[in-house]
């Protein structure tokens, strides 16, 4: 029977995947099997947590050849996982290192692959990927037309479901490892506050409008007394005045708040791609044509330096 | 230590100037460019190179859809890459990243001498980043992706790469793919006098043939069903009047929309 195989290093976003290939496995008359790699057993207890999502079987590989989860390894172990198992549909979340992984494991598997994806739907017996193309102007709809198909699904995509099934069958192939030459000298956390914002409610978003680096606190005293997350473009991040993790668009977060309030932000496409899913967008900007404006649900043309404070008194007496 | 690099570019259409007409993407008379990332791939090359004090920089383009990629592969010359090669051919038209992959993979064996490929972490356009990590496979190289600074020295590369949560230090032997990220480095603006000079470097042009691949190789194995504009349904409701007033209509707005004092 075939199946599809669900992979990531990140278990919340395997549990994801599996949650929502189980439905495709349903619909497609296909087995559900999911993978977990690794050194030693760490990670065998996530087997039963697959199993409750879902999976019929979960293969567990413990090699050292996977210390590090160098690629070209990551992708071999996989590929042998994927012929075992006969899946002819591998979904990896697209994190960073999913998205370098899909692509090697697809070439490895004479597949074809559609990474970024941020919906996956079955269309008769057809799934069907949607992701960003074109620098975030368009969606593209786009389908995989060779006999096994991978698809690098960003996390978050699929809910994770209700544990309704049982333990999967464990099953723990024999697989020939050859350590990658790739060796992992050191790894060290990111430094900063560790913020998510693909889960805030609320946000505050400052772009190169902001004169220095000492108004970044004008941002922050907004964002307080709104009670929202303080984000910002890439422009402002590459000026070393926030940290990467809080840049929001196509090269940071996809951001889905009740309230998404840009300032100082022009709205080039590759920052609006990570608000526009947002449920009401507010801007303040300088100029009345930034593009910015198009995609607000509220306006405000004014010098922030004004318009802020004022904004922050408003916010702070009710 | 001799260092020689093959560098793949891809050009895109300049994206700032896309604009949407019911929709769609149009595309006429918008300049082409080579990616944001693979001029910081060419600027990593460049530094390698100097550094090594000995080898060339390649820069190797697939020219997928007629992407003018003869007269923007110039700006990279002049950047200080030391030739160039081209592969050109009616069968690349339509095909996609695997097909890609396979050519510059191809022609990466051709060049020969290759003791690192490198490449943007994605195109400036679709950014799917499959390109590196296929190539990688195709040639069965050790691949270090998302690089934010590279030495090389001895028989390898030393890679710090950033990753979600960690920054990650690699080791890697040479021949090796490394794909790059923009904080690696500010790729340098090309002087006018150079930019003239890289009209007499050497650019080579193959096609499919040349690299032993028939057109059936590179076609493609994704099917694009539609590339459309998203639809945004918004309010534009814009507040005039003093700083105090439009701060004052803004937070009334909010309150009403249920968004503030729930």
């Amino acid at each position: 029977m075939a199946d599809i195989l669900v992979y990531s290093e990140k278990m919340d976003a395997a549990l994801e995947l599996a949650s929502k290939a189980k439905e495709f496995a349903g619909a497609l008359g296909l087995g559900l099997s999911a993978a977990i790699l690794g050194v030693d057993g760490t990670g065998a207890a996530d087997a039963g947590r697959l199993g409750e999502v879902g999976a019929d079987r979960v293969f567990t590989v413990f090699d050292p050849a996977l210390d590090g989860l160098a690629v070209d390894v990551t992708a071999e172990a996989l590929a042998q996982v994927a012929r075992e198992a006969g899946a002819t549909v591998v979904l990896v979340a697209s994190t960073r290192r999913g998205k370098e992984l899909a692509p090697r494991l697809a070439q490895k598997l004479g597949a074809g692959c559609v990474t970024d994806v941020n919906s996956l739907v079955l269309d008769g017996a057809t799934l069907v990927a949607g992701r960003y193309a074109f620098g975030g102007n368009t969606v593209a709809m786009e389908t995989v037309d060779t006999g096994v198909k991978v698809f690098a699904v960003m996390p978050k995509t699929f809910e994770m479901g209700p544990a309704v099934a049982g333990a999967g069958l464990v099953v723990s192939p024999a697989l020939a490892l050859q350590p990658s030459t790739v060796k992992l000298v050191e790894r060290r956390q990111k430094d900063g506050d560790a913020v998510n914002l693909e889960d805030a409610e609320r946000i505050v978003g400052i772009g190169r409008g902001l004169g220095k680096r000492e108004d970044v606190d004008l941002g922050r005293q907004l964002a307080a007394a709104l009670g929202a997350e303080l984000a910002c473009t890439k422009g402002l991040s590459d000026f070393g005045w926030l940290a990467e993790d809080r840049v929001v668009g196509l090269s940071g977060a996809k951001t889905k708040p009740d309230l998404y309030l840009s300032v100082g932000i022009s709205g080039q496409i590759q920052h609006t791609v990570g608000i526009s899913s947002s449920k009401l967008i507010a801007a303040i900007n300088t100029d009345k044509d930034a593009p910015i404006f198009q995609l607000a649900d509220y306006g405000v043309v004014g010098d922030l330096y004004e318009v802020v404070p004022a904004l922050i008194e408003k916010l702070n007496s009710i | 230590m001799k260092l020689d690099i093959v560098v793949c570019v891809k050009t895109n259409p300049d994206l700032q100037m896309i604009r949407i007409k019911n929709r769609e993407p149009v595309l006429e008379a918008i300049p082409f460019r080579v990616g944001d990332l693979d001029k910081n791939a060419v600027e990593a090359a460049i530094q390698l190179r100097d550094a090594a004090g000995d080898g060339k920089v390649v820069v190797l383009a697939v020219a997928e859809s007629n992407r003018k990629v003869r007269e923007t592969v110039k700006e990279v010359l002049a950047m200080g890459a030391d030739e160039a090669v081209l592969v050109v051919d009616p069968a690349l038209e339509a095909t996609d990243q695997a097909g890609v992959a396979r050519a510059l993979a191809a022609a990466i064996q051709k060049i020969g001498s290759c003791d690192l490929v490198l490449f943007g972490e994605g195109s400036t356009d679709n950014y799917t980043g499959q390109v590196g990590s296929r190539v990688a496979e195709l040639l069965a190289l050790p691949q270090i992706s998302y690089a934010r600074k590279i030495t090389a020295g001895g028989a390898g590369v030393l890679v710090e790469r950033s990753m979600d949560e960690s920054i990650e230090t690699l080791e890697a032997p040479l021949p090796a793919a490394v794909t790059v990220v923009s904080e690696i480095n500010e790729p340098r603006i090309p002087s006018l006098m150079n930019i003239m000079k890289a009209g007499k470097k050497p650019v080579e042009e193959w096609g499919l043939a040349d690299l032993g691949l028939e057109a059936g190789t590179v076609a493609p194995v994704r099917t694009i069903l539609s590339n459309l504009a998203e639809e945004q349904d918004r309010k534009h409701i814009m507040f005039e009047g003093s700083a105090a007033d439009q701060a004052s209509a803004f937070v009334n707005a909010l309150i009403k929309e249920g968004v503030l004092g729930r």
